[in-house]
């Protein structure tokens, strides 16, 4: 089954900066593994829903208390831009 | 001693015959004459592992009481978070990247007395099956540097594999522990998904990743299991029951076990090499008194191709937090947009950005229920086999990777073929039970074959047992030229 | 004919928990302090870390729901929310799609005369976003020159409470969010204070000509920081709706923000693709399974609702328009009610009281400021025995709000204390009658309203403090 795949619009969801070249690259790729993945679509799947946890384990909590959180120095240390007290970016794109 | 088991060592160093600073020299030593061909590693703490090993030596000469790995030197993948030490998973977006904190395995394995001497080179992002995907360039294969070690965690096979440590552990997302270890004629274990806990493991495909150990030996990975695994209250998946205790029926054999070879698992594609190996093994242990059947998984058949949906689906999610934002590359941009377009099209390789690519149209309106959703459902029908097929044998067995290592370049242009070494690693990580490989003989070009033994959800009892009876019937105890002590 | 046009509303409410810490990790829940000190690696996104869900916060989240009435699902699921944005650290946001904790509820909304039931389509849980300050040109976003962050608020637990498109007018959608956000803090799980965004409410409007079914495209509002400005702002997007109608263009799907400045909405640029937000199933949360038990120990656990507190009111015999009002009354006015009724007062005069004088006289004061049901109990008593008139009564509750004193004491410092002893009033109406000779034979031959004369002048001669039910009485004994 031949995919059809828009890739310009997959890449900006992903959020990744692709050229043309690199878009076309991958679309076809893209095209050739999903080729391959789509025999999933002839499996008799009736009466299966999607397995949760393989140990089929609910409803993990923590109680409710606090917990140390971590020295914002050493937050800020690994961020590749900041003021002191922020994480600075670039503006955001109008709205 | 770099070629010591953690068992002699571990006893060695309880007599006193042997301290834990004599035993992380003698390994770096090793190291520093193989990783100029091998480059297992991406980071050697030799600061701080000198400082663990010298503490756990005062440990021991104040006859503290000894952890269950006092004193051994390990390493762990560069996709476990260690504190204050750098962890890239092999990706330029991390590059740099100190995390403040440890993940539940390291700090576990700290806690243990465990040496930690460095972080071992991995595909980027655990996404690959050679190490070739790593930004830092590929391990080799310390059987024949011009061959792949497997992948993605092929730094920690190739460094047991030539005693740069006693043990490591790596991450098992669709072999990527068992594939390698095959590959690298050492053991490699993947547990029942939640048995170990995943927190600061960096997530690659969150329902599949499991942490699973390296070893030379089948008993050293069962103590390196040990060590790390249990309830952690810091993953939501882990499990709270008991950890299988695998310890007392190591040495029980395997007669009466009910083996099952897997039908799907073989032929086309398969060496001839391989496959006469495997076959030879299953000889053997019938020989042993096991009992021997073929059985048929037919969703086996697409297993890889539910894996190709599923597990980018979830790393286009798990990898949308490297955005140039808090920590890692940032490649700037007149907007925050264009910022994070641009760091993550820089920042990831090419394997990553596929799979990002894949996840993301997988999920994409529209194509939901006939890609990410139908391959759920697929996924619940393969467990759904697996426990039938259980009922009528206790373990099942078959080759761990359809060839033995392949050359370094080989598959580096087609992602589908690459994908195909994983196809017989992939059906366990979608069912989240228990598979091991171990070395069973060297094919006629000198590469380690390895075998698989597969077992149901916490049976990680009987697959031990089984592994143990393989690893003494294939007596296998080659070493690599370059793991040969000078 | 002109096309009578309906509103057709929905409300979108936020509500962050006001538990100890976190929704997936143990940092502290605080409003304001100092930026990116309550952060860990799981409310920052770090790699490698992973989420554990709150048991308090879901036990809140069943509250609420039940609350409003809805179904709690056995079987629930958080789903990841995809879309890249700075202040949302993972670039997804745990959050939940189509097996919410909480479904079908209602909450009845009155207005006027008026109540109409409002569906509750879900009620669902999810983390909060950090925060954006947008830095240069007075941090108005589109011209911003740098963007800083604080993920302080990430993970915060939030409610997401979504209405169904039941609600008809901008008066009607407020007294909703006014009623949800009441019921809310009553539950005790939010501080619900709208003004620091602990309570956020966004609105869906569209508009359709009267009587037909079809929906009209839908417009989201967003940025109203009031209850007031909420009303505002839909009034407004109303009427651009239907200027747009009827001046033959089409009205567009966005998302606009309220200008209070401007008074009107105006539209944010949308981004594209903004909606496919390839929600799967969180792989590290596991599925959440409300047994029954526990569900029906939350419910008991729950305090009085409205709607029950209304039915209890009629039931003392209070006013049914009344027991509505009084039932959504803020929490310290019920108190009052409550404690007054407890030390005897009746229930129907205590509640006109409340729900009328005191509830006025409490919105007109600058101060917030509350009679305790002990002083209202008094002045109930004053005007029950006569010794003060109703607008006597109502002059010195305003006095008491205003200075604190009992009823009994600002009645005597004003001189509004009525002659309600009937001796003194015998000889007032005796000299009255006695001087007014004339007037007494034309009521004797029938003239009814000279009685009214005869009143004001009994009235004039004490003052005015005579109590007119008390001397009209007399006065027709005598009379008579
Ligand atoms: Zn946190």
């Amino acid at each position: 089954m031949p995919v059809d795949i828009d890739i310009a619009y997959v890449a900006r969801l992903a959020r990744l900066g692709l050229s043309a070249e690199e878009l076309a690259f991958y679309r076809d790729q893209l095209g050739v593994i999903l080729e391959h993945a789509a025999k999933v679509q002839e499996v008799d799947t009736e009466g299966f829903e999607a397995t949760a946890h393989p140990l089929g384990i609910v409803n993990q909590f923590r109680p409710d208390e606090i917990r140390p959180s971590l020295d914002r120095g050493e937050v800020l240390a690994a961020a590749p831009a900041t003021d002191g007290v922020y994480f600075v970016v670039p503006p955001a794109l109008e709205g | 001693m770099a070629d010591l088991t953690i068992e002699a060592a571990g006893s060695a160093l309880a007599k006193g015959e042997l301290s834990a600073t004599e035993l992380l020299e003698s390994v770096l030593t090793r190291a520093s004459l193989t990783e100029a061909d091998l480059h297992s590693f991406l980071t050697i703490d030799h600061e701080g592992a000198m400082a663990a090993a010298t503490g756990s030596d005062e440990r021991l000469r104040r006859g503290e009481p000894r952890g269950l790995l006092e004193g051994i030197p390990l390493a762990v993948k560069d996709n476990f978070c260690t504190r204050h030490l750098e962890t890239t998973c092999g990706s330029q977006i991390l590059a740099g990247y100190l995390p403040p904190y440890d993940a539940t395995a390291v700090a576990r394995l700290r806690d243990a007395g465990a040496v930690l001497v460095g972080k071992t080179n991995c595909d980027e992002f655990a996404m690959g099956s050679s190490t070739e995907n790593s930004a830092f360039g590929p391990t080799r294969n310390p059987w024949n540097p011009e061959r792949v070690p497997g992948g993605s965690s092929g730094g920690s096979a190739a460094a047991v594999a030539v005693g740069s440590v006693l043990g490591a552990f790596g991450s098992d997302t669709g072999g990527s522990i068992r594939q390698p270890a095959a590959l690298c004629g050492v053991v490699g274990f993947k547990p029942t998904y939640g048995l170990i806990s995943r927190y600061g493991l960096v997530a690659f495909a969150s329902s599949l990743d499991q942490i699973g150990p390296f070893a030379r030996t089948v008993a050293d990975a069962v103590t390196l299991f040990e060590a790390v695994a249990g309830y952690d209250p810091l993953d939501a998946t882990s499990y709270q029951g008991l950890v299988p205790n695998v310890r007392p029926t190591l040495g029980e054999g395997v007669s009466g076990l009910r083996v099952g070879i897997v039908r799907e698992l073989g032929g086309e594609g398969y060496d001839a090499e391989v496959a006469a190996a495997t076959s030879a093994m299953v000889d053997k242990l019938a020989d042993e008194g096991a009992k021997v059947s073929e059985v048929s998984l037919p969703s086996f058949e697409v297993a890889l191709s539910v894996y190709y949906l599923i597990a980018p689906a979830e790393c286009s999610a798990n990898l949308a937090r490297f955005d140039g934002v808090r920590y890692g590359l940032r490649v700037p941009g007149e907007t925050v947009e264009e910022m994070m377009a641009r760091t993550r099209a820089e920042g990831f390789g090419p394997e990553v950005t596929r799979r990002i690519l894949l996840g993301t149209y997988a999920l994409s309106a529209g194509y939901y229920d006939a890609f990410y959703g139908k391959a759920q459902k697929v996924r619940s029908l393969l467990i759904a086999e697996m426990a039938t097929v259980f009922e009528q044998a206790d373990v099942l067995v078959s080759p761990t990777s359809p060839t033995t290592a392949f050359e370094l370049g080989a598959k580096t242009q087609d992602p589908l073929a690459m994908y195909l070494s994983d196809v017989c690693t992939i059906p366990a990580n979608l069912a989240g039970t228990p598979a091991i490989s171990v070395p069973i003989g060297l094919d006629s070009g000198g590469l380690p074959i390895g075998f698989q033994v597969m077992a149901p959800a916490l049976g990680e009892k009987v697959m031990f047992q089984t592994a143990a009876a393989v690893e003494a019937l294939a007596d296998f105890d080659a070493r690599p030229a370059m793991a040969v002590s000078p | 004919m002109t096309t009578v046009w309906e509103p057709v509303i929905g409300i979108e409410v936020h509500v962050e928990l006001s538990t100890q810490s976190k929704m997936f990790c143990g940092c502290e829940v605080t409003f304001g302090g100092e930026a990116n000190t309550k952060v860990c690696p799981t409310c920052l996104g770090l790699p490698g870390a992973l989420p554990v869900a709150n048991s308090v916060a879901m036990d809140w989240i069943v509250r609420i729901g039940l609350a409003l009435q809805c179904q709690v699902s056995e079987r629930s699921v958080f789903h990841r929310k995809n879309y890249f944005y700075a202040d949302l650290p993972k670039n997804y946001q745990v959050s939940q799609f189509d097996l919410p904790v909480c479904r079908n509820g209602w909450l009845d909304v009155t207005v006027g005369d008026e109540t109409r039931r409002i569906g509750i389509e879900r009620a669902h849980m999810e983390e909060d976003t950090g925060k954006s300050l947008h830095q240069g040109n007075g941090g108005r976003i589109h011209t911003a020159t740098s963007t800083l962050l604080d993920f302080n608020r990430s993970g915060v637990p939030l409610v997401e409470i979504v209405s169904r498109p039941d609600l008809r007018s901008a008066t009607e959608a407020r007294a909703y969010a006014q009623d949800l956000r009441n019921l809310v803090a009553e539950l005790g799980v939010s501080d619900a204070r709208m003004e620091a965004g602990s309570i956020r409410f966004d609105a869906n409007v569209s508009v359709r000509p009267v009587g037909t079914e079809a929906l009209g495209t839908k417009v989201e509002i967003k940025n109203m920081n009031s209850f007031r400005s909420l009303e505002r702002a839909i009034a407004s997007e109303i009427d651009r709706q239907v200027a747009l109608l009827e001046g033959g263009q089409k009205v567009r799907q966005e998302t606009r923000h309220w200008d209070e400045g401007a008074g009107a909405t105006h539209s944010m640029r949308s981004k594209e693709e903004s909606s496919d937000y390839r929600y799967f199933a969180e792989p590290d949360l596991l599925p959440l399974v409300f047994a029954a038990d526990q569900v029906e120990a939350l419910r008991a656990g729950l305090p009085e609702l409205p709607a029950e507190r209304r039915s209890r009111l009629e039931g003392l015999g209070v006013a049914p328009h009344t027991a509505r009002a009084l039932a959504q009354a803020e929490p310290e006015l019920r108190r009052t009610f409550e404690e007054a009724v407890a030390l005897g007062a009746p229930p129907a005069a205590a509640a006109n009281w409340v729900a009328g004088e005191l509830t006025a006289a409490t919105r007109r004061l600058e101060t917030p400021a509350m009679v305790d049901g002990r002083s209202l109990f008094r002045l109930i008593e004053m005007t029950e025995d006569g010794r003060l008139s109703s607008s006597a009564a109502k002059e010195v509750l305003v006095e008491m709000l205003r200075s604190g004193d009992e009823a009994e004491a600002v009645a005597t410092r004003l001189d509004l204390i009525q002659i309600s002893d009937t001796s003194a009033l015998e000889a007032a109406v005796s000299e009255v009658l006695d001087s007014q000779l004339e007037a007494v034979e034309r009521y004797r031959s029938g003239e009814q309203k000279v009685l009214g004369f005869l009143v004001g002048l009994v009235m004039k001669s004490t003052g005015g403090k005579a109590d007119p039910k008390l001397v009209n009485q007399i006065l027709r004994q005598r009379l008579g």
